[in-house]
């Protein structure tokens, strides 16, 4: 009863692993690419992970999967921020059709980042 | 294990093992250093993934171990890339 459920996720997963796979080929430039490496990988993992949960429904398993699904919703979301944000900063060339770019001239200063307090940064 | 349960995840295998492949030629390419740490973050993601379907094949659920430390590694590695571009000059890439 429970492998028709597991293979609906080891479908899922493996269709977004693939689709991350093409993305990263695909894709023009790096910030897009990152779309493809983040949020398709992250989907296509917790799809996979799931489905060990489901197939070996015991509380160890099901212990491990949620915990390794819940740090890589959370993480994998702060490393592509962080290296989207460095590469911009460092001069990453944007795709030629880029239409919308916010951070246009107002990168953040040259050198190690310090840490702050309170407000936002990009708020100033 | 019904006969094809197991012949979908010598499948899902497959196509995880197809799926490495244009992120390995991406991190042969990748024109810039980010490039490469992306590809080689999506590269573990995937093997992650891999080492999942491989527990559930030989039923060894130790094997999700290593596939939550190996999660766990390579997000940190683009973390620390990341900090390691920061440190360096704007535009210097």
């Amino acid at each position: 009863m429970r492998e028709p459920i597991a293979a609906v996720f080891l479908v899922f997963g493996a269709f977004f692993m693939l689709l991350a796979g093409l993305g990263m080929v695909r894709l023009p430039d790096l910030f897009l690419r990152l779309q493809a490496a983040a949020k398709a990988a992250t989907f296509g993992l917790g799809g996979l992970m799931w489905a060990a949960a489901v197939a070996e429904w015991s509380p160890s398993v099901v212990a491990r999967v949620l915990l390794t699904s819940i740090f890589v919703f959370a993480i994998t979301p702060v490393a592509a921020q962080l290296i989207a944000h460095a590469a911009f900063r460092a001069g990453v060339p944007l795709w030629e059709r880029t239409r919308e770019n916010d951070l246009e001239g107002q990168r953040s200063p040259p050198g190690p980042r310090k840490p702050r307090h309170g407000a936002f940064p990009d708020d100033a | 294990m019904s006969a094809w349960f197991e012949l979908l995840l010598h499948g899902v295998l497959a196509v995880l093992a197809l799926s490495v492949l244009p992120t390995l030629y991406r991190l042969r390419l990748g024109p810039s250093l980010p490039d490469r740490a992306v590809a080689l973050d999506l590269i573990a993601l995937q093997l992650t993934g891999a080492i999942a379907v491989y527990a559930i094949l030989t039923h060894e659920p130790v094997l999700l171990d290593a596939a939550m430390v190996l999660a766990i590694i390579s997000s940190l590695g683009t973390i620390a890339i990341a900090r390691y571009l920061f440190s360096g000059k704007e535009g210097s890439l």
